[in-house]
């Protein structure tokens, strides 16, 4: 078990040593993030209360966007030199390589959503930081959540045709009541929202949701390497 | 004998639903909705059955991981199609009655959203399907996406239903009893309708899969010779 852990551990670490050698995933899904939150204001032309109103929505909009492009690099970036298969005959369990995977691209996606954050508050004039730890727990148990369903999802299409187009249309339906929790809490964090109620069942929704994907990705990594 | 099974469930689930349609007919209309209430004898008897048949999938696709054996992923997938068409189904009759009654097709409600999520689930399972060649990899994979499918349901139920999501849907009927002792028969043959006719369906769906991979050997055997 603790092999598996020290493996997880060492998997997450190549991923985020080869991803901070080119920056390729953060920069592009930083400027990607960027674009979308310039389209908002085009898209919408709206008085502050309303801009609250809709806040957590749109903000989670381009961290789904976001978390896509990172995911789907996951497993994608093993094809070259054929690693993935030296991957799955190293002796690290499944598990642990999905646990690897997972923390790294909960990292990679951390990072993008910390730098587009103040310049969404910016663009919109949301005082991001008025439940600062409280906005951070939504975004880290939310941001687990995408990084568990799209590290399995990128396993499972990362050998198929039209990879970049599948793994979309399986991720956004899956997660769909995780954005829904994260959208509502984070619209009432930011002050849109005077209804407080939402945030104990948001909470609840996004620990919940984290175990049961987590559960399942642990429980059938090794069907989907294996295949 | 499979023929035989899929023409006797075919020919009982039809008779049955003429019959049940001329009863359907013929109840009195509602106090408050009039004519369109009838709708209810398929709506919710199509959700209803579609949740069966995606319980049985799940079933089959945990079965496939477990025992590798291709019956349980062609029955998977005949139980997601049939349900989904259900959904369809339960969607579409839906939007009529929300028309008829509400003075839109379509309301963000939070039932029809939950089966609109369910229906997108499922049609990734659908579209998946035909992106991967190679036979074990397919059906390894879709049961994968089965399984995270079916688990998402419960989540998308508590998560539109959380403080704030309001519902104008009528409350279940069956949940709270409160469905007319005359209106109970013609649900229950609704249900049984649908049963008989979508494990016809399912059945149908399992002879084709069976004759596809038939073919997908015969090809595979032609280009190794």
């Amino acid at each position: 078990m603790k092999a598996g852990f020290v493996a997880a551990w060492a998997i997450a670490r190549k991923d985020l040593q080869t991803e901070m050698r080119t920056r390729e995933s953060i920069n592009a899904s930083s400027s990607f993030s960027l674009v979308i939150l310039v389209l908002f204001s085009f898209a919408f032309d709206l008085e502050r209360e309303a801009w609250l109103a809709i806040s957590g929505g749109l903000l989670w909009m381009v961290y789904a966007f976001a978390g896509a492009l990172i995911v789907n690099r996951s497993f994608a970036r093993e094809i070259p030199n054929d690693c993935l298969d030296v991957l799955i005959a190293s002796p690290a369990p499944p598990w642990a390589l999905f646990l690897g995977k997972s923390v790294s691209a909960f990292v990679l996606l951390v990072i993008v959503e910390l730098i587009s954050l103040p310049v969404f508050g910016l663009f919109y004039r949301i005082d991001w930081w008025q439940h600062f730890g409280s906005v951070m727990g939504v975004l880290a148990l939310a941001t687990w959540g995408i990084s568990v369903v799209g590290v399995a999802f990128s396993a499972v299409t990362v050998n198929i045709r039209l990879r970049e187009l599948m793994l979309p249309v399986l991720l956004y339906p899956v997660l769909i009541p995780l954005l829904l929790g994260a959208m509502g809490s984070t619209t009432t964090l930011f002050g849109g929202n005077p209804d407080l109620t939402n945030i104990t069942a948001a909470l609840k929704l996004l620990i919940g949701f984290d175990i049961i994907y987590t559960a399942l990705g642990v429980g059938l990594v090794e069907f989907i390497l294996v295949s | 004998m499979r023929d035989k099974v899929i023409l006797t469930l075919g020919v009982l689930g039809t008779l049955l639903m003429a019959w049940n349609l001329n009863t359907i007919s013929n109840l009195p209309n509602d106090a408050l909705q009039g004519y369109i209430f009838r709708i209810i004898f398929i709506h919710v008897p199509a959700a209803i059955t579609a949740q069966v048949f995606y319980t049985v999938a799940l079933g089959c696709c945990i079965m496939f991981l477990l025992r590798k054996n291709f019956f349980w992923d062609s029955l998977a997938v005949a139980s997601i199609e049939v349900g989904t068409m259900l959904v369809l189904v339960n969607l579409v009759t839906g939007s009529i009655w929300g028309r008829n009654q509400w003075g839109v097709w379509w309301a963000w409600d939070l039932r029809m959203t939950s089966q609109l999520m369910c229906f997108l689930l499922y049609l990734g399972y659908l579209l998946l399907r035909p992106a991967i060649a190679e036979p074990t990899q397919r059906a390894t994979m879709s049961s994968i996406v089965g399984i995270f499918a079916y688990a998402d349901i419960p989540l998308v139920d508590m998560a539109i239903r959380m403080p704030g999501v309001r519902t104008q849907h009528p409350q279940p009927v069956l949940e709270t009893g409160t469905l007319a002792p005359i209106y109970r028969g013609p649900f229950g043959i609704g249900i049984i309708v649908l049963l008989l006719i979508g494990t016809a369906l399912i059945l149908l769906r399992l002879n084709q899969e069976h004759a596809k991979r038939e073919i997908d050997s015969l090809r595979r055997q032609l280009h190794a010779a």
